[in-house]
């Protein structure tokens, strides 16, 4: 019998393991983005899908680059870039200039995760870094939002996609564009604003209707609109167990409470909680970035702090604050105070008294 | 216009006054201390091994400065640096006698057999609590270089067959290794104890012949060749150091396996007799049946 | 905070795998020589009282105890000593064991030990006839019986819970066992009960389990106090501190054993080896193993006697050639072993031989943490594992045992079963527990 044939193999136990890498997850991530991005890409046109692929191949590149800069092997195989590209791109209004859409990747991946350490390591949502840098350094396009569903949209591109860097992009070209097309379409009158905006800057608030929103046929970032099929990706992650469930209902549990207690406050000046969270990128954040594993607290009921923390900020920036949008600096909170909450939350170890100081 | 001014001449208020409070601050809070400590200190390798005892080089200054320490106590620092410390400090250098790391083991992959695969963490440590690392010599060198990594001073590297070589130049007898070490190997040795036991094995015979072709079997010739400063322990042979003048060559040369060698300038030196055993050992005569497979498996598993 | 019932929290549910359920115990031929270990239990290694050319009788004691917490060892084969020398042990280090020569003209069947009656026993005689049995726990840990059985004075023992959870994949010997032999079980646990003079005994076994409840709980006589509790399948619940807050809602405390809090846990398989042994006043000559995975040809539970080699078992049940790693006892908390010439010990529970298909899982590239906190989730003591491991990868060892708490953990394994990342976190707080112990010796 040749039994000594081969060496045996030892390892440290446990000697089976769960089979679930990091990469398969991240994969899956990118997986539940798919229909995000079709459906972007069939209510904004070409322009969305240039915008999606160059954040994405941006994002990537700038990862490897980096990886070689610091001298490891490179880590783009973990498809965990890939998703921040994808997210990145997805909430981005689609008119963005590709060169911004460049510069923000940039950004985020090289500033907040690479010089951090990677993967890991950084204590922010890479995409969202990357995004709030570019909110504050061009905040007029990136509250230049299109209307979905334009006429020609296969056919040509926008008029601000193909700007040349730091050149001002031009917004009357944009806007006559977009005339053009409404007119072609047969539609007039476009405020170019979105649901949240108009609710927010119009002199007597307009709701948008429910259904519309779900569906997603309005003006948005790219990947923000379709709130039905995000709720089927965070769907498909959780029944995977690739997603902490806790983190969407948590965040979307506290805001539809906050907005609800406005609305029944003041049903004419307040939108309806549902209106809440189906505007803006709230489900999106909730589902797709705030669940960023890197930058949510570990303990269980450290989630649900977390989870109703960025819910709660969402709805008082939205509210209160200057700005329609509030989920990409809620959730960027959330993730400065998230290694704060884990500490804090932290259970008592079996077979030990709790001591008073935690 | 008229802000700006305000503006800058309360920050130089501001400015001047925290000044004033540091200036009164150092004068009242000043600790004397004595200067030559950053001197002495400037002058060491910065190293902070603790070769000399010392928790760091600044308290071996100070130590040197107080008369508890000789600046040779730093084996670290070059001869010249020793020598301009103690012409500095106007004290005797108190050079001892050069001091190294020695493994107590020459089982490299080319002589012992790994018998089981590792698999997980590369590093000895780590290995060593996985069923002793899978070498079939469970006393011997694991090979992954542990103490390689906690070296301060790149003075030990591993050869070809896995074993960490001491650079004997560049060795000063830190002690790292030593502790870093999970089979505890390393000894720190006097350069001039050139009689060294290779070998950490607790079988004898047949039963450490079989794990390791440099093993020593505990047969006892070089306690016999070398009395005085030979003796067995259990299996293995003792080399007392403090009768060093008898410790000769004589017992490398009866020691069948090389376990007993001489070291001369980091070299390693084995008998002539196990010297003709191992290259039996390496190319087997091919008449002999026996040793043929073995040795087709060790280098199986070594690759 | 939830209440569990019958379970206790966070925990994992690795694949039950116990392929080998259906399997009666089997009687393995004897071998020709056995290895005996003198260290196969914590505490004191015993000391060989047998040479080189002693005669041996089935059973008769080669090495005996030294000091209360070691046992004696006894041959389970009639034959010669040949020597008493260095083998391999389950470690991968070198150990003393006596090893026995099998007599082929020898009397098998007899087995040395005189018939007494344990009834009339006081408490320190049955303990100490304990220690003489040398039985050890036999689910894994290998702590000697009689140890745990006498426990400090100011802290009676009045619970005792018997652990027939089997919580690790794979393994089915304490299933084979309750099955087969449930009376000799309720005798060890009465034998046990008396000693200790405790007032109950719940045997916890895993709702995957039907039929042990169902026999156990019929094999119980009328009126004692002694009950079945059925507990929800999980890992690690057959670890005592997971078994205490699973059955009794009540924690160890850190540091401490069940003792402190007046439980006492046996393994099912130690109470049948009790229960057997005692009235005989025989010693400990063999156990029950599982031998599965997918690199034997019969796998099976089968009887066999203590330091038979493991390259023997193999050759009576067949190895396969894509077999790569032999572990002794679960999946979960088992070793790998680096040779087959190792021999049988008292607390080898299992022998896994896994293909390359089988064992894939448990090498993969390793991949930052990336804060799933799956660990935590899994972590049955509520430690941060995560954080552990970032502590460990810096080498502050220190840090960790004093302020996480790295000293509760007891390696179950649950966090690296679930991490993503495949980061070897029990490998980790090994070397960190051994660090930290190096250097406690040091001082």
């Amino acid at each position: 019998m040749s039994t000594e044939a081969r060496p045996l193999i030892i390892g440290s136990s446990p000697h089976i393991r769960v089979r679930q890498s990091v990469p398969d997850i991240m994969f899956h991530v990118c997986l539940a983005l798919v229909p995000v991005v079709v459906f972007s890409v069939w209510t904004f046109g070409i322009s969305a899908l240039l915008l999606i692929m160059t954040t994405v191949i941006a994002c990537v590149a700038t990862e490897h680059v980096s990886c070689r800069i610091a001298g490891k092997a490179t880590t783009i195989g973990d498809w965990s870039v890939t998703v921040t590209g994808l997210i990145l791109g997805l909430t981005l209004p689609p008119a963005t200039p590709l060169w911004m859409a460049v510069l923000g990747s940039i950004f985020g991946v090289a500033i907040t995760k690479s010089l951090f350490g990677g993967l890991g390591y950084n204590c922010f949502n890479p995409a969202l870094v990357g995004r709030a840098f570019l909110q504050i350094a061009f905040p007029i396009t990136l509250t230049t939002w299109t209307p979905p569903n334009l006429v020609g949209r296969f056919a040509s591109v926008l008029p601000s996609t193909l700007t040349m860097p730091f050149m001002r992009s031009d917004g009357e070209a944009l806007q006559a564009y977009v005339q053009r097309a409404l007119e072609a379409g047969g539609v007039d009158g476009w405020s170019g604003a979105t649901p949240l905006s108009l609710w927010k800057f119009s002199e007597t608030p307009q709701f948008e209707e429910l259904p519309r929103l779900f569906m997603g046929s309005i003006a948005g970032s790219a990947g923000e609109t379709a709130t039905w099929l995000i709720i089927l990706g965070g769907a498909y992650l959780i029944v995977r167990n690739m997603m902490n469930w806790r983190i969407p209902v948590g965040m979307l549990l506290s805001a539809f409470l906050l907005s609800g207690a406005f609305w029944l406050s003041d049903k004419s000046a307040y939108p309806s909680p549902m209106f809440m969270l189906f505007s803006g990128g709230l489900m999106f954040g909730a589902v797709f970035m705030a669940s960023d594993m890197v930058a949510s607290p570990m303990t269980t009921s450290g989630v649900w702090i977390y989870g109703f923390f960025i819910g709660i900020v969402t709805v008082v920036i939205r509210i209160f604050g200057a700005l329609p949008e509030g989920v990409m600096f809620a959730i960027l909170l959330g993730n400065a105070v998230s290694p704060l909450i884990t500490s804090a939350t932290q259970p008592r170890t079996y077979g030990l008294v709790r001591q008073k100081n935690g | 216009m008229s802000a700006l001014i305000i503006a800058g001449a309360v920050m130089l208020v501001l400015g001047l006054l925290l000044a004033a409070m540091l200036a009164a601050a150092n004068k009242k809070l000043y600790v004397y201390e004595d200067p030559r400590i950053d001197e002495v200190e400037a002058q060491l390798p910065a190293a902070n091994c603790g070769a000399c005892g010392f928790a760091g080089c600044r308290a071996f200054a100070e130590a040197v400065i107080r008369g508890e320490a000789t600046p040779g106590q730093c084996t670290a620092s070059s001869a010249e640096i020793v020598e301009s410390i103690a012409e500095y400090l106007g004290v005797d250098a108190g050079v001892g006698e050069k001091h190294v790391a020695r493994l107590a083991c020459a089982g490299g992959d080319d002589v012992a057999k790994r018998f089981a695969h590792y698999e997980g963490r590369y590093s000895c440590r780590a290995a060593s609590l996985v069923a002793g690392g899978g070498k079939h010599c469970t006393f011997g060198c694991i090979g992954y270089g542990d103490c390689v990594e906690v070296c301060p001073f790149d003075a030990l590297h591993l050869n070809e067959h896995l074993i960490p070589v001491v650079d004997e130049d560049k060795c000063t007898a830190c002690g790292n290794c030593v502790t870093e070490c999970p089979k505890n190997l390393f000894s720190i040795q006097p350069i001039s104890n050139k009689l060294w036991v290779a070998c950490a094995t607790r079988l004898r015979g047949r039963d450490a012949k079989q794990a390791c072709a440099v093993a020593c079997i505990g047969c006892g010739l070089c306690a016999k060749a070398a009395p005085e400063a030979v003796s067995m322990d259990g299996n293995l042979p003792v080399v007392d150091y403090d009768k060093n003048e008898f410790a000769v060559r004589d017992a490398i040369e009866v020691c069948p396996s090389g376990a007993i060698c001489w070291l001369e300038d980091g070299e390693r030196i084995i008998g002539e007799k196990a010297q003709k055993a191992l290259d039996k050992w390496f190319n087997p005569p091919p008449k002999k049946e026996k040793p043929a497979p073995e040795v087709a498996e060790t280098s199986e598993v070594s690759g | 905070m939830r209440t569990y019932t019958n379970s206790f929290p966070h925990g994992v549910h690795p694949p039950d795998c116990k392929y080998t359920a259906d399997q009666a115990i089997e009687d393995l031929p004897l071998p020709s020589e056995v290895s005996i270990l003198l260290s196969q239990h914590i505490g004191a290694p015993a000391k060989a009282i047998v040479k080189r050319r002693d005669e041996v009788m089935r059973g008769e004691p080669v090495a005996e105890a030294v000091g209360f917490v070691s046992v004696p060892m006894h041959s389970p084969i009639a034959g010669t000593v040949t020597k008493v020398d260095y083998v391999l042990n389950p470690q991968g280090l070198m150990s003393q064991a006596v090893q026995i020569k099998l007599d082929p003209d020898a009397d098998q069947e007899e087995i040395y030990g005189t018939p007494r009656d344990v009834a009339s026993l006081s408490q320190d005689e049955l303990i100490s006839a304990v220690q003489a049995t040398g039985t050890v726990g036999l689910g894994g840990a290998a702590f000697p019986t009689h140890v745990k059985m006498k426990p400090p004075a100011d802290k009676p023992v009045n619970t005792i819970i018997v652990n027939g959870c089997e919580c690790e994949p794979y393994l089915t010997t304490d299933f084979r066992v309750m099955v087969e032999d449930a009376e000799k079980i309720i005798t060890g646990i009465q034998l046990v009960m008396d000693a200790m003079k405790a007032k109950e005994a719940i045997i916890a076994i895993e709702n995957n389990k039907p039929e042990a409840l169902d026999i156990m709980e019929k094999a119980i006589p009328e009126g004692a106090p002694i009950s079945v509790r059925s507990l929800v399948t999980k890992y690690p619940q057959g670890a005592e501190k997971m078994l205490t807050r699973a059955v009794l809602h009540r924690d160890v405390p850190s540091g401490g054993l069940p003792s402190d809090i007046g439980v006492g846990c046996f393994n099912v398989a130690t109470l049948l080896q009790l229960g057997q042994l005692l009235p005989q006043g025989r010693g400990l000559i063999e156990r029950v193993i599982t031998v599965s995975g997918g690199g034997v040809e019969r796998p099976g539970n089968y009887r066999i006697p203590l330091g038979t080699s493991i390259r023997y078992i193999m050759e009576q049940v067949g190895i396969r050639p894509e077999a790569r790693k032999i572990i002794s006892g679960g999946p979960m908390m088992g070793m790998s072993l680096s040779s087959q010439d190792i021999p049988l010990t008292k607390g080898m529970s299992g022998l896994l031989v896994l293909t390359e298909e089988e064992m894939r899982d448990g090498c993969g590239t390793v991949y930052p943490c990336i804060k799933c906190a799956r660990c935590v989730d899994a972590c049955p003591i509520f430690l941060n594992p995560s954080l552990l491991g970032l502590l460990a990868r810096k080498g502050r060892y220190e840090e960790m045992a004093e302020e996480h708490h790295l000293n509760d953990c007891f390696e179950c394994g649950c966090c690296t079963y679930v991490c993503p990342s495949n980061i070897p976190l029990v490998q980790y707080f090994r070397i960190a527990k051994a660090m930290n112990r190096e250097k406690e010796a040091a001082k």
